[in-house]
């Protein structure tokens, strides 16, 4: 290890570490994001590493600063963003990318690659054309892709800092020391157009600005990693994947506003997180690209980890300080300064999204005119979605600016998977709303969604099919936010939990023709009086519902009926007695023993006694589709048995 | 138990802002904040117990009674919820006899649900003891308690 101690000795260690990177014939990446650790890639770590070793080849799993070359090098790589096909393994220099990996498959894939120079073509992902795609750029879940934040994720080692010096890591920061003022480095923030990534799209130059104005000292600057949003993870894959990307943009960000303490907040949902950004942080230390007298120059600047204890509300900015000096987070009330002025300790504190200080050092590095000429006019760079629920391809996916939904969800995403139809696509998680199908063709930037009625939010996208309740899903959001508001101010603490009063009536069949107009009434009132951005728009899931899909309220409400077969009050499963043909399958699956029927006779669920669970619908085979969910809700029950036809 | 506690409390003698990590070594150590332990802490800091508690209540991720020996969170973020978490959340506390929320007479289980453990891709989710298992079917759910007896 050698300690760097000017800015110039960097472009050496990138030099003397892509030397090393080069010295391996082969390298395996086993993604090591926790979607992949779920699936088992460790276990397929662990096989490659002990069947490498037992071929008694030269296998390096830590970097060869001298010597000889090695054969094969094996590492663990951070997410590579496409969880659902995991796990993946990618084999450089060729960048073959094979996906649903087993421990199993580790001996032919070793085989392949070190003895015969082929691929093992049952691991490739097969694009929807049918064509096999051999290196990751070939899949058509990345090949539309553009991605900057999300490039060091998958590619390389996380938990070795080297990884990160080979491409042209800390060049930037190195960069600033030597040739450029805080002011100038604000200024090229600026002229990147770069807009926060937390979800409100401030633009960070102007931030910047103002933390550099403000007179207090000492300054901090802290990272928000509180990706409170359900259906949203790309934050944590950020810092699981490229931890240090984000401290160089925490210290270059430190570096112009003059600020001598860094804190990065973790939500503590995310273990996998912490213990990587802390082995980042003691790495960098190490390094001398973090800590005191960073490369030489005599610029100190510290980074703690703060565990975040489960509370949406802490993404605020207030109430995230708050919740660091050991606190109950919540907002401070308006009219107030700003964070830059007023922060952690009531100190001047510069607060940005993990992803605003991970683009930090591409911008320095490649230019503000790089970035700006990536996406929109008003949007500029690239967008970080979590692109999940009912979609064929689902995972992490970046995309530039500007790009339409529809793009996105059908040529991305490959469109709804089993046949299934579009309903809606819900961006912004609980502050967010639904668009429907004829709204596809909007561009994602912020100001196009917030037209829409949704917003960009911090990135989740969650795609739903035909099968979802609308009515359902703003009742899932308000359930959401009545238990996440802090209950300070009342608008909020009491008007979301009227809203989700008002919505569970509807789902329970107790739906009033003039519920309507009181949601949009309430919504209205809970929107205008509430002191933070949690209760500002909490009622935008209910606005864009109603604004959308009217009709299914309607239906809820004066017929009683769930047309997605979800609210379980208002529907029932019943058998179709001409497709049944008497298997058992249902009935001996049903928890509640609903199901009436020897072999061979057709079945019969006992309405009375039915909850609704649904494992009969799931039970029946789909040759026969014999079990259908029906509303509104059946009352009568037949009782007499009969025989198969 | 004392003993354990007062080892953790011992670096952070009279510091206040550290409350929240405090609360949390302390919940790892013991599993759960006792009363005692909360008198302890406030103590420990100078900081009204009142504070302490309210400080702690405000945020999900403590408790303030004994759990189960197993810990089952059943993943309710908006890309599971879609998939079928109500489902799954039925299912678990089917087999196991308990509602959400609660543990085990025997303290053998606890049941919660978590509002998005971040691996939506793999929807719908389920954590058991740390262990996360994607795309989950309610079949699964006799086979990963049996493993537990084990």
């Amino acid at each position: 290890m050698q300690k760097i101690n000017s800015p110039s000795e960097m472009v050496e260690m990138r030099d003397l570490c892509q030397a090393a990177f080069a010295r391996q014939k082969v390298r395996f990446l086993v993604c090591a994001g926790t979607g992949c650790i779920a699936g088992g890639s460790m276990e397929v770590y662990a096989e490659l590493k002990r069947l490498i070793s037992e071929k008694g080849i030269d296998i390096d799993v830590e970097l060869l600063f001298e010597g000889q070359e090695s054969d094969a090098g094996a590492a663990k790589s951070g997410c590579h963003g496409f969880c659902q096909m995991g796990p993946l393994v990618r084999v450089e220099p060729k960048g073959t990318f094979y996906t649903k990996v087993k421990a199993s498959d580790v001996p032919d894939i070793i085989t392949a690659t070190l003895d015969e120079d082929t691929v093992v073509e049952r691991l490739l992902f097969k694009n929807p054309d049918g064509n096999k795609a051999v290196a990751e750029h070939d899949v058509s879940f990345y090949s539309r892709q553009t991605r900057i934040v999300l490039a060091g994720c998958g590619t390389i080692e996380p938990e070795d800092i080297r990884n990160y010096f080979a491409v042209d890591g800390y060049l930037a920061l190195a960069d600033i020391f030597l040739n450029h003022s805080p002011e100038q480095v604000i200024d090229i923030v600026t002229k990147s157009g770069l807009r926060g990534r937390g979800g409100g799209g401030f633009p960070a130059g102007r931030k910047w600005k103002a933390g550099l104005d403000a007179k207090a000292t000492p300054k901090y600057v802290v990272c928000n990693g509180d990706e409170g949003d359900p259906g949203a993870f790309m934050d944590r894959s950020v810092l699981e994947g490229n931890p240090q990307a984000v401290l160089e943009g925490m210290t270059i960000a430190a570096y112009s506003i003059g600020a001598r303490y860094g804190v990065i907040y973790v939500r503590a949902e995310y273990p996998l997180a912490v213990v990587r950004l802390l082995k980042a942080i003691e790495q960098a230390k190490e390094y001398g690209v973090l800590g005191e007298n960073i490369m030489g120059t005599g610029f100190d600047f510290d980074i703690e980890v703060f565990q975040g204890a489960g509370a949406f509300v802490c993404g605020e900015s207030t109430a995230l300080t708050l919740s660091i000096e050991g606190k109950r987070g919540m907002p401070r009330v308006a009219p107030r300064p700003r964070t830059t002025e007023v922060g952690l300790y009531d100190k001047p504190t510069l607060l940005n999204n993990v992803k605003t200080f991970a683009y930090i050092p591409d911008i320095i590095r490649k230019g503000a005119d790089w970035f700006k000429a990536i996406g929109t006019e008003s949007s500029s760079g690239t967008a970080v979605f979590a692109l999940t629920g009912h979609i064929a391809n689902s995972g992490l996916i970046e995309v530039p600016m500007g790009i339409k939904l529809r793009e996105i969800i059908f040529d991305i995403g490959g469109g709804i998977p089993k046949g299934g139809k579009f309903k809606a696509v819900q961006t912004g998680g609980p502050s967010g709303g639904c668009l429907p199908e004829s709204l596809l063709d909007t561009p994602i930037d912020y100001d196009s969604l917030d037209e829409a009625g949704s917003i960009m939010g911090s990135g989740g996208m969650v795609i739903m099919n035909e099968k979802t309740c609308m009515v359902d899903v703003a009742k899932y959001f308000l359930q959401f936010t009545e238990e996440e508001s802090c209950g300070q101010c009342v608008p909020c603490r009491l008007g979301t939990k009227q809203l989700l009063e008002i919505l569970k009536d509807i789902c329970k069949g107790r739906g009033k023709k003039e519920d309507m107009d009181l949601l949009v009434e309430l919504s209205h009132s809970v929107h205008g009086g509430s002191v933070c951005g949690l209760g500002q728009t909490a009622a935008n899931p209910v606005l864009t519902t109603l604004r959308y899909f009217k009709s299914e309220y309607e239906a809820h409400i004066n017929d009683k009926c769930c047309p997605a077969g979800v609210c379980k009050d208002l529907i029932s499963f019943r058998i179709d007695e001409d497709k049944c043909k008497g298997c058992t399958l249902c009935a001996r699956a049903c928890p509640v023993s609903a199901i009436s029927g020897e072999k061979k006779e057709v079945h019969v669920i006992d309405q009375t006694l039915c909850i609704q669970c649904g494992i009969c619908l799931d039970k029946c085979p789909n040759k026969f589709s014999a079990v259908e969910c029906v509303s509104p809700k059946i009352i009568v029950t037949p009782k007499e048995k009969m025989e198969v036809s | 138990m004392e003993e354990r506690l007062s080892k953790v409390l011992a670096p952070y003698k009279g510091k206040h802002n550290a409350l929240i990590p405090i609360l949390q070594e302390v919940q790892a150590e013991l599993g759960y904040l006792s009363d005692e332990a909360m008198m302890e802490i406030a103590k420990t800091i100078g900081l009204p117990e009142s504070q302490v508690y309210g400080v702690a209540t405000f945020y999900a991720q403590f408790y303030f009674s004994r759990r189960g020996k197993n810990q089952t969170k059943v993943c309710t973020g908006t890309a599971c919820h879609v998939k079928g978490a109500a489902r799954v959340l039925d299912a678990f506390e089917r087999e196991l006899g308990i509602t959400c929320g609660t543990t085990s007479e025997d303290y053998e289980h606890s049941l919660e649900t978590v509002a998005c453990v971040g691996s939506c891709a793999l929807a719908p989710v389920v954590v058991v003891n740390e262990e996360v298992y994607g795309q989950f079917k309610s079949s699964k759910i006799s086979k990963i308690l049996e493993n537990l007896k084990e």
